[in-house]
């Protein structure tokens, strides 16, 4: 088979990619001319037989998603969600950082898709190189002609601005970030209703990942047989995948969905430090289950993922070696979330801090096995029953590293 | 629309609804003094025709605003999982905590350098990671975090 070529971080590499003047010399802003020549609702049904499911965790069919938008709505927002903050995700700042205009096409592409005449860019307030990158491309797009009014000729209207987050990872989930768009404490709204019926100032809005919409100009630009030519029956497309933790090479690869975990860890990433062997695999980001080694020939894709136990999430992988404390490890993750959690439902906010005190006690080697039946208890107690679906992420890598690795657990509380 | 509309701070005022411009001040405010002060606060809150308590209540939500001073360079190790596991996260702080004199959560009595530990970067595969003021420092080495200290320590 021959190597895959990179599509969405083709860029990257060049030299001053992030200008429009490097991004327009290989071929760029060409796919939002071909879309603004189709009807809205040939572009929609285009994302829609491509395949492509969003990229921000929760996998959903994008064309589909756009296809809730009442068409007869007067106002209609896009939300680009550039928050990434999940631990073990980084390739949205890559993009941001180093190919900012492959998004904003596809951002022009789906709000005339969709018939939305403002786009919100969400970004998280950390990203400092980011948010320049944002304003500097957006910037250059209007005096290209490709923002604001009558898009290059197309009569198609479109503002963009750009809003910095302020440092809650909560803000990256959908109806939070809408909130925090609105000026207001990053609280998820309840869903239904979806924010494609009810968003941004009660208007019907599309919250779209920046790595979904990289996708975009290259579905309209190739067509969508090109696309669902690639990847397994339900993961169509190519996918970024962030490789962090013990290997050898981490970074961002992009491949096919459906590559195999031991292909991205072993020829992509390098392998694992110092020839060790691998003792858990974070396949998506830490609010997936945690694999075992004996899981490594799962394809990376939404469909086999959730048949081996986990989920594909954002994509990134986190190896741990055989070294890796796991009680270490996991107590880490929770305490990210704890310290995450915005504190609107008790579940989240009082269990995860019990959740974590009883990982430092047994952490401390002071633990008994009663507290091990505790995180059981906790865990059962939070997941599922979470306002949002923080709170049952935070107890995703609990659940699953007690089970793997319960003799760890064992060893380390007195009987 | 107009390209000078973009503000240098980073977010361009789109909406006429006051409170859609609340992080944004906030920002502002924050920029002038370091520090969200009760009185930027009242300030703010003035401006945007909003209640103080409303636009506390706000700030208070989100980590990037600060109710109390900091040194003047503020050093965010990241804690989080992929930093620790490339023997970043603990041997980091602990480094810089025995050169700078101060743990985290602290800052040194000529306030010059202030300690956190913080949450992932977007840093992982270059881990292990940090952030000081607004510039990231990544792939971290002893030797490194030596010359960044030691530039720091020298800015007049
Ligand atoms: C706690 C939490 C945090 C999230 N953080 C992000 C994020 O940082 N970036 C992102 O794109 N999606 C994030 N999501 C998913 C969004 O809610 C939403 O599904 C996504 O932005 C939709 O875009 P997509 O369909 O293109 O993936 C998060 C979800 C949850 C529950
Ligand atoms: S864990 Fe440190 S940057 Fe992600």
């Amino acid at each position: 088979m021959t190597p895959w070529q990179p599509v969405l971080l083709s860029n990257v590499n060049r030299p001053n990619s992030e200008r429009i003047t490097t991004y327009m010399a290989h071929g760029g802003y060409e796919a939002l001319r071909k879309a603004l020549n189709m009807a809205p609702a040939a572009v929609i049904a285009e994302v829609k037989a491509s395949g492509l499911r969003g990229r921000g965790g929760a996998g959903f069919p994008t064309g589909v998603k756009w296809g809730f938008i009442a068409q007869d709505a007067p106002v209609k927002y896009l939300a680009v969600n550039t928050d990434e903050g999940e631990p073990g995700t980084f390739k949205d700042r890559l993009i941001v950082e180093r190919d900012p205009h492959s998004i904003l096409e596809g951002v022009i592409i789906s709000a005339y898709a969709v018939g939305a005449h403002r786009a919100f860019v969400y970004i998280r307030g950390e990203f400092f190189l980011g948010v320049k990158r944002w304003i500097k491309a957006i910037a250059d797009a209007y005096q290209h002609g490709f923002l604001g009014k009558d898009i290059l000729g197309s009569g198609f209207d479109l503002d963009v601005s750009v809003h910095r987050g302020a440092g809650a990872y909560i803000c990256g989930e959908e109806t939070a970030m809408i909130e925090s768009l609105e000026g207001k404490r990053g609280e998820p709204r309840l869903k239904p209703p979806y924010p494609a019926q009810i968003g941004m100032w009660d208007q019907p809005t599309i919250v779209q990942n920046v790595e979904t919409l990289a996708n975009i100009r290259h579905i309209i630009g190739r067509g969508a047989a090109w696309y669902a030519s690639i990847g397994t029956e339900q993961s169509k497309g190519p996918k970024i995948f962030c490789v962090s933790g013990h290997v050898n090479r981490p970074g961002n690869y992009e491949l096919p969905l459906g590559t195999p975990l031991r292909e991205i860890i072993y020829e992509h990433a390098g392998g694992v430090r110092m020839g060790r062997r691998i003792k858990a695999i974070i396949p998506g980001g830490v609010s997936t289950p945690i694999l075992p080694p004996d899981k490594l020939d799962v394809p990376m894709a939404f469909e086999t993922l959730a048949a081996a136990g986990s989920a594909l999430g954002t994509g990134a992988i986190v190896v741990m070696d055989e070294t890796t404390d796991m009680v270490e490890a996991i107590r880490r993750i929770t305490s990210f979330f704890v310290h995450e959690s915005c504190g609107i439902c008790v579940p989240c906010r009082i269990g995860g801090v019990r959740l974590l005190e009883t990982l430092e006690t047994i952490g401390a080697g002071k633990g008994t096995l009663a507290d091990l039946e505790r995180l059981d208890y906790l865990s059962r107690s939070i997941s599922g029953l979470t306002f949002c679906p923080m709170g049952t992420g935070m107890c995703e890598p609990i659940a699953s590293g007690i089970n793997l690795f319960r003799s760890e657990f064992d060893a380390r509380v007195a009987a | 629309m107009n390209v000078t509309d973009i503000q240098p701070s980073g977010v361009r005022i789109v909406d006429p609804a006051k409170e859609a411009m609340l992080l944004s001040a906030l920002y502002i405010a924050q920029e002038r003094e370091g520090v969200l002060t009760p009185e930027a606060i009242a300030r703010v809150a003035e401006r945007l025709g909003l209640e103080p308590g409303q636009v506390y209540s706000v700030a208070s939500f989100y980590t990037l605003f600060r109710m109390q001073p900091t040194g003047r360079y503020l050093i965010q190790v990241c804690d989080g999982l992929s930093c620790y596991l490339c023997g970043g996260a603990n041997q980091v702080v602990d480094y810089i905590s025995a050169k700078i004199g101060i743990g985290p959560g602290e800052t040194t009595p000529d306030g010059r350098f202030s300690l956190e530990k913080v949450q992932c970067l977007a840093s992982c595969g270059t881990a292990p990671a940090m952030r000081i003021n607004d510039d990231l420092y990544e792939n971290l080495t002893p030797a490194t975090i030596d010359a960044i200290l030691e530039r720091l320590q020298g800015e007049v």
